[in-house]
């Protein structure tokens, strides 16, 4: 989605002069329900905490110093670097990155193999890997704790054939979270990917046949690249909800497997109850993520102009 | 037949099975585990209907049912008010040549795409108790359309751009005003893309959890807030059986946006 160029490349101007009358909804709904609404949330960072949720309109930099500094316990020792939150969004980030990297090596087989099928049988296996998606996250994730958790069927049907002699103890492990998240986003892997597959041109495998080259290395060497922006969208649209993935992290994890969603959560819903931290760590978060698309637009428009 | 090997690589298809079932098995043991006669969710105690049963008339039944009622009303009104929105959007984007702020606009309309959810979530809690209001399912549903305005816009922009304008250039050389080009030559034309546009934007806003748990009014619940408070005192038969029902809902759903879709595509030369 994000690779579409802007504006596209229809150049009609039927209702030309309309732009504005037209965009006005638009810019109305999301300006004040999305960017009002993030601008106070950064306001809200810089602000001092009340008592049980909510602010006091005075100015301060604690949330963002209880996010990287540990004073001690009374707030009077030399400020040492504070890791427990750090080690959170760590955590976060290689287990994005991870889910990442487990839907590509999924993804990618999966694409390439549906991509090649005749006309009728890529439709069906596409609707196949598509249904999942299209079901509601929550209930995805909760048959999936339902599936892992130590008294569940895998268990169950790992202990009868005798494979193990006591549950996994899988539940409440980063490992169950990397399960769900995986799990979560697969089918946001496979179908970008898939759509570079089907633009492939498969003249270029048969030149880089009859140069020798083998399977692999064609696939190496000239499908990769060629298929690389199908790639990239895949692994975004992969790694940016499981950064911020609430879902997964709560119902599969425990407290050794917290992660970014969940801290944020709880600062509001939760008993945590500090809205200026709560707004710094979702600031932080937004930082990121809005780094890694920077970089994926620049490495776009930099390929576009190649 | 050189052809054909080309695109074979070794593993593949074992990898496509082990991809479809990672992504079938939790939904089928919950499925399987919805017609279990037994109230332990671990022991099968043989095929019964008790489950659907009592989401429809058990003592938890009018709570889900308020609950799918609300989700409901907020998907139909936010894809609808969506899809009004990414149409008129679509229009300016694809047929009102170059303007100023065009590219800005574009980054706004999937900004939604771009923020993380729990940010959105965040933000919209902030905004909406900075400003008092806290009214009913009214919360919701704002938060809601706007985060389904680049789903919808999505497909109707594609179809846009699918169809030429040659159509409505005719139909104002034989004098037909803008908006009678628009409604009479143009609307027909995206009928296919502006259905889809619903569709999604209207699951999307079924699927939502997180944005509705942060900005929902006390005591106002919608399918899956429900169904998470539900969960987080263990999974019941009842919630699988109301899992088993959203699973269908979706499959009739994407069936239906893939027909439609196919028969949008018939049409492209």
């Amino acid at each position: 989605m994000a690779a579409m160029a802007p504006g596209g490349a229809s150049s009609s101007e039927i209702y030309k002069g309309n732009a504005s009358r037209l965009l006005l909804p638009t810019w109305v709904v999301i300006g004040v329900f999305l960017l009002v609404p993030v601008a106070l949330m950064a306001t809200y960072s810089f602000l001092t905490k009340e008592f049980r949720g909510g602010v006091i309109w005075e100015f301060s930099l604690a949330a963002y110093d209880q996010f990287f500094l540990d004073r001690g316990l009374f707030g009077d020792e030399p400020p040492k670097i504070e890791w427990t939150y750090i080690t959170i969004f760590w955590r976060s980030i290689w287990q994005a990155g991870l889910a990442t990297i487990l839907c590509l090596l999924i993804g990618f087989p999966t694409a390439w193999f549906i991509a090649t099928r005749d006309a009728r049988m890529r439709t069906v296996w596409l609707l196949v890997v598509t249904v999942p998606y299209w079901v509601n996250l929550l209930i995805r994730t909760v048959s999936m704790k339902f599936l892992i958790r130590d008294e569940g069927p895998l268990n169950a049907m790992l202990l009868w054939s005798g494979l193990i002699d006591q549950p996994l103890g899988l539940i409440n492990t980063n490992l169950a979270v990397q399960l769900g998240l995986f799990y979560s986003y697969l089918p946001f892997m496979v179908l970008p990917i898939y759509a570079a597959v089907e633009r492939y041109d498969f003249a270029l495998s048969e030149a880089a046949a009859d140069l020798y080259a083998g399977r692999w290395t064609t696939l190496r060497l000239v499908i990769l690249p060629v298929v690389k922006p199908g790639i990239i969208a895949g692994c975004i649209l992969v790694f940016v909800p499981s950064l911020g993935a609430f879902l997964a992290p709560d119902l599969l994890g425990g407290a050794k497997s917290f992660m970014i969603g969940s801290l944020i959560e709880e600062q509001f819903k939760g008993a945590a109850g500090n809205w200026p931290f709560g707004a710094a760590a979702a600031m932080i978060l937004m930082t990121i993520v809005m780094i890694v698309l920077l970089v994926y637009a620049r490495s776009q428009t930099r390929e576009a102009k190649a | 037949m050189k052809q054909l090997d080309l695109r074979r690589f070794p593993g593949f298809f074992a990898i496509t099975l082990l991809c479809v079932v990672v992504l079938y098995a939790p939904l089928m043991v919950v499925s399987v585990y919805s017609f279990n006669a037994s109230t332990s969710i671990t022991n099968w105690g043989g095929f019964s209907l008790d489950w659907y049963v009592d989401v429809f008339t058990g003592p938890e039944s009018p709570k889900f049912q308020r609950a799918a009622m609300n989700s409901l009303i907020i998907a139909v009104l936010a894809g609808l008010c969506a899809t009004l929105i990414a149409t008129s959007a679509a229009v300016a984007m694809h047929r009102a040549g170059r303007f100023k702020g065009k590219t800005a606009t574009f980054a706004l309309i999937n900004l939604p795409l771009m923020v993380p959810e729990v940010v959105t979530a965040v933000a919209s809690l902030i905004f909406f108790t900075a400003i008092g209001f806290s009214g009913g399912i009214g919360t919701i549903l704002l938060a809601h359309i706007t985060f389904c305005i680049p789903f919808a816009y999505l497909p109707i922009a594609a179809r846009m751009q699918s169809v030429p304008d040659s159509y409505e250039q005719a139909a104002m050389d034989l004098y037909a005003t803008p908006w009678e080009a628009f409604r009479l030559i143009l609307l027909p034309l995206m009928m296919p893309g502006i259905f889809s546009g619903f569709l999604l934007a209207f699951i999307i806003s079924l699927d939502d959890f997180l944005i509705t748990n942060f900005v929902k009014g006390a005591g106002v619940e919608t399918l899956p807030t429900a169904i998470f408070g539900a969960v987080k005192q263990g999974i019941k038969p009842n919630i699988m059986a109301i899992s088993t029902l959203m699973l269908g809902v979706s499959v009739v759903f994407v069936t239906l946006s893939w027909l439609i879709g196919r028969s949008g595509q018939a049409k492209k030369p």
